[in-house]
C-alpha cells in the first residue's frame, strides 16, 4: 500500500491545509491525521465518526497511603521526581517505568494503565479516514501515531484504495519518527523563511537517516523569491524532486474559515491550478512509484 | 521571572515573539530555545557560541561474564529495552527511558551505564542578552531530557529561581504541540505567553494549549499574530476563558518578509519596540498580582 506523508520540520507552514486539497483530488484514497497531539485535518475534513476507541498507553504509578510505609525508597528510586510530598505521585512527572512499583517493600503501589488518547475511523466527503485525539500533557504519541497509521494501512486493504494520504506532526521526534516509518515517500512543506530552510534540511536529514524518499515544495513562495530558490536548489542537490512554488495566498485562510478546502471554496483560482499540477506530479513521481 | 512562550499551533509566531520581547528588554535577559526538535532563535538573534557541550541520556550496557541471564532486567523494563534469549542479552539503547530499573533489579552487579547521545546543547551571548538553545540529534525520538537539560543548565533547582538568577528575565521558546515536549518546556515557569493566529487551526490548538496550562495552573496571556485574517472566534474564546489578550500583531507583508530573512522586527521596524516593552510591563504586572495573590493564599 502507498502512503504519502506531509511533514514539514517547522510547524504552519501549510501541511494541513495541503493534504485537505490533496484528499480533494485523490480518488479512492485513505486519509490519515499523524499529528496527533494538535490535529487539525479534521477541522476541514467534518469526519463523520463510525468508530470510537480508547488509546491506553503504559502504567503510571498510583501510591496506596494505607499500606505504604512512608520509608521513602520509591522517592530515591525514582529518577523523575514524580513522587512529591506525602507520597503522593505527580502524574505530569511520571514517565510509567514501575520502578517504585518493583522496589516498593509494602507493595503499596499500584500500577493501572492510563488511558492517554482516543482514536477514530470515519467517514468524510473525499472518503475514510482515521484520526486521533491524545490527552492533554500526555506522553506516548508515537505509539498512537503508529497505532493510527496501522489501522489506516488495514482499512486501505479492506477498501483497495489506491494510497494512503497522512497528515504528519512538525518536528524531528518521536511522532516525527513514527509518522514517516515504511512510508512510501514524504512531501516536505517548506517555507521561504531563514527558518522554514533550517528546518526543512533538519527533516529532509531525517528522512536520509531513515532512507524515506522525500519531495519538497516551497509555500508562501513570493514572500521571498530568493529563499524558495535556495530551497529549490538545496532539493535538488540532495536529490528530492521538487514539486513546485505555491505562493501566498489569503485563500487557504478564507477556505479553513468555512471549513473547506481550497478547491471547495475556490477551484477556478491560480493557486488551485498550481496545487493540482503539484498533485498530478507528485501521483507520477518516481519516489512514489519505484519503491514497491 | 520565566516566561514560557507556547501555542499549540506551529508557525503562529512563537520564537518571533521570543525574540523580539528578549531584545526588546535588554538588559538581564536571558532566551532558551527548547523547542529542540526545530530551534530557530539563533537564526534570528545570531548568538557568539561560547560552549557547546553534548547532551548524553544514560542507557544500560551489560557484563556479560557477570550475567546469570535471570531475565529480572528484561522484567522489569517496561519499555522493551532489555531482551534476554537463551545465552543472549540485547539492549535496544533507542526504547530505553533512563528508568535505572535494571541497574537496580540486577542480582549480579552486571549492568553498568552508558550514554546515549539526544542532542548537543549550545549558551552564548549577544547584546547582553544570554542565548541557550538544544539541538536534538537526528533520528532521536527523545526530546523531553534535553529540553529539561537546556533548562536546568541556565535555571537552578529544578525550575525554581536560584539567589544568581534573582532579577533575571528568563525567556523560554517552547515547541508546538500540547504533549510531553511542551509540558518539559512549561511546567516550573511563572507565565505562558500563547501565540496564536486567529483561524480555525490556530483556535483549536490554543485551546488544547490553554487545557495544558490550566493542567499546570500558570498564569498565561495571548498575543494574536496576523489579526487581521481569519475571524473573530479566537478573541470571542479569551474573553470567555477570561484570557487576556495582551498584544496584536497584524499581517504585514513588510514584517513577514523582515521574519523570512532572519532579521528582528524590532530592528528594522524599531516602531515595535515599544510595544514588546509594554508586552513586558504587561506580564509582569500579571506576573506579579498573580504571585501575590498566590502568597496570601
Amino acid at each position: 500500500m502507498k502512503e504519502i506523508v506531509v511533514i514539514s520540520g517547522k510547524g504552519g507552514t501549510g501541511k494541513t491545509s495541503l493534504t485537505a486539497a490533496f484528499a480533494s483530488l485523490a480518488k479512492k484514497n485513505i486519509l490519515c491525521d499523524a499529528d496527533v497531539d494538535a490535529a487539525d485535518l479534521h477541522l476541514l475534513m467534518a469526519p463523520k465518526i463510525n468508530q470510537r476507541s480508547d488509546f491506553t498507553g503504559g502504567g503510571i504509578a498510583v501510591i496506596d497511603n494505607e499500606k505504604c510505609s512512608e520509608c521513602g525508597l520509591c522517592r530515591e528510586m525514582c529518577r523523575f521526581d514524580a513522587i512529591k510530598e506525602n507520597f503522593y505521585v505527580d502524574e505530569i512527572e511520571c514517565e510509567g517505568c514501575g520502578v517504585c512499583v518493583d522496589f516498593c517493600p509494602e507493595q503499596a503501589i499500584d500500577f493501572p494503565v492510563k488511558t492517554c488518547g482516543k482514536w477514530f475511523i470515519s467517514d468524510t466527503r473525499f472518503g475514510p479516514m482515521v484520526h486521533a485525539a491524545l490527552g492533554i500533557a500526555e506522553e506516548n504519541s508515537g505509539k498512537l501515531v503508529t497505532l493510527v497509521r496501522h489501522e489506516a494501512k488495514k482499512l486501505a486493504e479492506e477498501k483497495n484504495a489506491d494510497m494512503i494520504i497522512t497528515d504528519g506532526p512538525p518536528g524531528t521526534g518521536c511522532p516525527v519518527i513514527a509518522s514517516i516509518g515504511g512510508a512510501t515517500a514524504l512531501l516536505i512543506v517548506s517555507e521561504p523563511t531563514v527558518s522554514g530552510l533550517h528546518d526543512m534540511k533538519r527533516v529532509a536529514q531525517l528522512a536520509e537517516h531513515f532512507k524515506i524518499p522525500s519531495m519538497v515544495c516551497v509555500n508562501k513562495s513570493d514572500l521571498n523569491p530568493e529563499m524558495s530558490a535556495n530551497i529549490e536548489k538545496f532539493a535538488n542537490d540532495n536529490n528530492m524532486i521538487f514539486t513546485g512554488r505555491i505562493p501566498f495566498d489569503p485563500l487557504f485562510t478564507k477556505a479553513m474559515v468555512q471549513g473547506k478546502t481550497i478547491f471547495e471554496y475556490d477551484e477556478k483560482s491560480d493557486t488551485c491550478k498550481i496545487v493540482e499540477k503539484m498533485w498530478t506530479s507528485i501521483i507520477a513521481s518516481s519516489s512514489i512509484n519505484n519503491n514497491n | 521571572m520565566i516566561i514560557s512562550v507556547a501555542s499549540g499551533k506551529g508557525g503562529t509566531g512563537k520564537t518571533t515573539v521570543a525574540t523580539n520581547l528578549a531584545f526588546s528588554i535588554g538588559a538581564d535577559v536571558r532566551i532558551m530555545d527548547c523547542d529542540v526538535e526545530e530551534p530557530n532563535a539563533h537564526l534570528f538573534l545570531k548568538p557568539e557560541i561560547e560552549e557547546k557541550s553534548i547532551v548524553f541520556t544514560p542507557v544500560p550496557e551489560i557484563d556479560e561474564e557477570k550475567c546469570t541471564f535471570c531475565k529480572k532486567c528484561a522484567e522489569i523494563c517496561r519499555f522493551r529495552a532489555i531482551a534476554v534469549m537463551d545465552q543472549i542479552v540485547l539492549t535496544f539503547p533507542e526504547l530505553c527511558h533512563s528508568c535505572g530499573g535494571c541497574v537496580a533489579v540486577c542480582p549480579e552487579d552486571a549492568i553498568s551505564e552508558i550514554g546515549r547521545e539526544l542532542g548537543i546543547m549550545e549558551k552564548g551571548r549577544v547584546n547582553g542578552i544570554d542565548f541557550a538553545h538544544g539541538k536534538l540529534r537526528i533520528g532521536e525520538a527523545m526530546s523531553p531530557p534535553l529540553i529539561r537539560k537546556v533548562r536546568s543548565s541556565v535555571e537552578s533547582d529544578k525550575g525554581q529561581l536560584g539567589e544568581k538568577n534573582v532579577g533575571k528575565i528568563n525567556i523560554i521558546d517552547a515547541p508546538p504541540g500540547t504533549s510531553c515536549p511542551v509540558i518539559a518546556a512549561m511546567k516550573g515557569t511563572d507565565f505562558v505567553l500563547m501565540v496564536t493566529e486567529p483561524t480555525p487551526f490556530g483556535l483549536h490548538d490554543l485551546k488544547l494549549a490553554v487545557e495544558a496550562v490550566k493542567l499546570l495552573g500558570i498564569p498565561a496571556g495571548l498575543v494574536i499574530n496576523r489579526a487581521d485574517i481569519g475571524d473573530d472566534t479566537v478573541k470571542e474564546y479569551a474573553r470567555k476563558e477570561k484570557l487576556p489578550v495582551l498584544m496584536e500583531i497584524p499581517f504585514d507583508r513588510k514584517i513577514a518578509e523582515v521574519y523570512s530573512k532572519g532579521e528582528l522586527i524590532v530592528e528594522k521596524m524599531p516602531e515595535w519596540k515599544d510595544k514588546f516593552r509594554d508586552l513586558y510591563r504587561q506580564i509582569n504586572e500579571i506576573g506579579s498580582v498573580k504571585s501575590a495573590s498566590h502568597k496570601e493564599k
